[in-house]
């Protein structure tokens, strides 16, 4: 479904992914974790399209496209979606008009039926109540005023709404309380499918207690380094990523 | 700015070939041609007027206009463009600056109300309107103001009586026709509402393409004490119309007025809004937005002036502009002395949405009084690249996304617009407006 190969990109002069290579199946659930700075959030900025980031080398498909020739709203519309690190507020836009007009966009180019408000609110109260989410949050502007909690909840509510194909959380656990915790993973359990992958981007082992991955990646210095299954992130967590430096360069040298 | 120019002699031609309402009468007379004469010394406002700074006339010097419309009183209109809908039917329409009593509908008038037009009162009582027309030029008057008072053949004149609440808003259409040729219209009107009144007012420019007139419009607004005015501004004259006004507001004690602005057409727009707190715990507050695109050129002067004790404004406009676009805001606040407590506050935000658009923002504070509050905020920026991409993100088509935010951008400007239905007509407009410009 998603093949990265070889992938370099960078940010004016400073080059951040150095030779990324990564695939995922469908149905699937990787889990990427990497020390402060590695190219995370870079990973999932680039496989969403955002503006600023120029990839020199290599190469992304979705689906067998070209996934980097896309403007970003056509990826959403492909399916691709990103649940954001930091969460921009949008003053002044109404949350229900966002996520309609969000939802209704995909289904336009989709050429799928466009919701009207009646059948929307029904839609979206039903995953705010599956969130645990306050309806209130609804009638707000955009994350505007939202607690760092409220507003991954929130990212959460719209991939529950999109239902993308491939799901790219990047740490949306950090900042949750134990029991949103609980339902964030659930929100992301839920929605596993044979169908739909998922690329969780997480510094915590505690996540992949909940959300148990098929594959756990570390990603350094703008590559991935090791992979293995979920007993990786354990390790990781007893032995930190100076473990997985320490094995790299044992494995150099042999 | 000379008088000597092809506007400025088209101007004095009109003078000699108009017979204006109201002529024979002396005082008249003589402050129509003070008024002109005053108008050949200063001529045409230039750059080095401070309230004119970004605002050049030089193309607009070089135009000679016709003196009005002669056929204005028989001209047929589309009447889609009067009465705005699910806003009540009460208007008193104007159409190439004269009025039309055949298109205007007062039949549900409150006792106590009148609202009629300036020529017939000139025609049957003319001494009433004195105090609004005999005037000596002063300082503040520019050449527009000049003109207007030597050539104003209508306008509207409307007072409320003491006591008097209109439930219903009432209307007042401006409507450009197109005409033979380009016409200058000048017209001068009167609000006045006694104390305690309450009015609504939605005043509505709309005109057909092709209609380039230029409307020099001149009013006096004055609001006695405890009486309230609601006045919301919905300007959408047609792409080559030059719509010039100004309005000079005076609030009594405990007066207030709640002014809303929704600036969308016209090629070259300007509205001078001096508002004198004059009376004690004056109210005036404004919000207003201009769109722009094309080459449009709006400028909005929000002149206030506190002179009453505990006198209160606040001001919150937006400015958009595209393409080749200028904006100019100007938001002026003088407290003289003896305006102790007064609280005023200006603030102005502006976005850019193309490298060609500008926008000149100058809020100002003059201070002459003791234990005042004042604040003032100005600034210009661009669609913020995170949301912008964050609405792409999800699916949303850049151009959307860029409407989205442009709208909510102005969204504030509408809060308090009364009634419900006429803000949510107000949202309809920008948002119709906006494909235009964010495009
Ligand atoms: N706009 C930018 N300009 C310059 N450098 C940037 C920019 N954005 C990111 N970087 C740099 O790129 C590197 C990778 O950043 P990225 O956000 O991808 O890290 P991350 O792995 O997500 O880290 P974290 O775990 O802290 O979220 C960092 O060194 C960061 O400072
Ligand atoms: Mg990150």
């Amino acid at each position: 479904m998603l093949k990265i190969e070889n992938l370099h990109a960078r940010i004016g002069a400073k080059e951040i992914l150095k030779g990324l290579s990564l695939e995922v199946k469908p149905g699937e659930v990787h889990a990427i974790m990497g020390p402060n700075g590695a190219g995370k959030s870079t990973l999932g900025n680039v496989l969403a399209g955002r503006p600023g980031y120029e990839v020199t080398q290599g190469s992304v498909t979705f689906d067998g496209k070209n996934l980097l020739e896309l403007e970003p709203e056509a990826r959403a519309a492909a399916g691709v979606f990103l649940a954001f690190q930091y969460p921009v507020e949008i003053p002044g836009v109404n949350n229900t008009y966002f996520l309609r007009a969000a939802l209704n966009a995909q289904h336009k180019v989709r050429g799928e039926q466009e919701l009207d408000s009646m059948q929307f609110l029904k839609l979206v109260r039903e995953k705010v109540k599956a969130m645990g989410m306050t309806p209130e949050l609804l009638n707000r502007a955009v994350n505007e005023g939202f607690s760092g909690g409220e507003k991954k909840r929130n990212e959460v509510l719209q991939m529950a709404l999109l239902e993308p194909r491939l799901a790219i959380l990047d740490e949306t656990d950090s900042g949750l309380d134990i029991d949103a915790l609980k339902q964030v993973a659930a929100g992301v359990n839920a929605l596993r499918a044979p169908q739909r992958a998922f690329l969780v981007i997480t510094h915590y082992q505690r996540l992949l207690d909940y959300i148990v991955p098929d594959f756990v990646h570390v990603l350094a210095d703008g590559r991935i380094v090791e992979s293995g299954d979920a007993q990786l992130a354990r390790e990781l967590e007893a032995h930190g990523y100076a473990w997985v430096r320490e094995r790299e360069s044992a494995e150099a040298s042999a | 700015m000379s008088a000597s120019t092809p506007f400025g002699q088209s101007m004095h031609e009109a003078a000699a070939s108009l017979r204006l309402p109201g002529s024979g009468l002396a005082w008249l007379d003589a402050a129509r041609a003070e008024a002109l004469r005053a108008f050949a010394e200063r001529g045409l406002p230039d750059q080095r007027n401070e309230l004119w700074k970004y605002t050049s006339l030089r193309a607009l010097a070089q135009r000679a206009y016709a003196a009005g419309d002669n056929q204005a009183a028989d001209r047929v209109v589309g009447m889609a463009s009067l009465p705005l809908p699910a806003i009540g039917n009460q208007c008193v329409v104007f159409v190439n600056g004269v009025y039309r009593a055949d298109l205007s509908n007062l039949n549900r008038l409150a006792d106590g109300v009148s609202a009629g037009s300036l020529a017939s009162g000139l025609r049957e009582s003319p001494e009433p309107l004195r105090f609004l027309l005999d005037k000596r030029a002063d300082d503040d008057d520019d050449g527009f103001t000049l003109l207007n008072r030597a050539l104003a053949a209508d306008g509207l004149v409307l007072r409320v009586a003491a006591g008097v609440n209109v439930a219903e808003p009432l209307h007042v259409v401006h409507v450009g026709v197109a005409a033979e040729a380009a016409s200058a219209l000048h017209v001068r009107s009167l609000i006045e509402l006694g104390e305690g009144a309450r009015l609504d007012v939605v005043e509505h420019h709309v005109g057909d393409a092709g209609a380039g007139h230029l409307l020099n419009l001149v009013r006096d607004v004055n609001v006695h004490a405890r009486a309230h005015l609601g006045w919301t501004v919905i300007q959408r004259a047609c792409a080559d119309a030059t719509v010039l006004r100004c309005s000079r507001v005076r609030l009594h004690d405990e007066a207030s007025l709640g002014f809303h602005a929704l600036e969308l057409g016209g090629k070259l727009v300007r509205h001078e809004i001096r508002a004198e707190l004059s009376g004690a715990r004056a109210r005036f507050e404004s919000r207003g937005a201009f769109v722009l695109h094309d080459r449009q050129h709006a400028d909005m002067e929000v002149l206030v002036t506190h002179r009453g004790r505990d006198t209160f404004s606040n001001a919150v406009w937006r400015g958009v502009a595209s393409d080749r676009a200028r904006g100019v805001v100007h938001g002026r606040i003088l407290v003289q002395p003896g305006a102790d407590g007064a609280d005023g506050s200006f603030y102005n935000k502006n976005l850019l949405l193309s490298t060609s658009a500008e926008i000149d923002t100058r809020p100002a504070l003059e201070i002459y009084a003791d234990e005042v509050k004042a604040n003032h905020g100005a600034t210009v920026g661009q669609l913020d690249e995170n949301v912008l991409f964050y609405l792409r993100s999800r699916g949303v088509p850049l151009e959307v996304a860029r409407r989205i935010l442009v709208r909510a951008f102005c969204a504030v400007t509408l809060d308090g617009i009364e009634p419900a239905t006429l803000r949510e007509y107000c949202d309809g407009l920008l948002a119709e407006q906006l494909p235009e410009v964010a495009a």
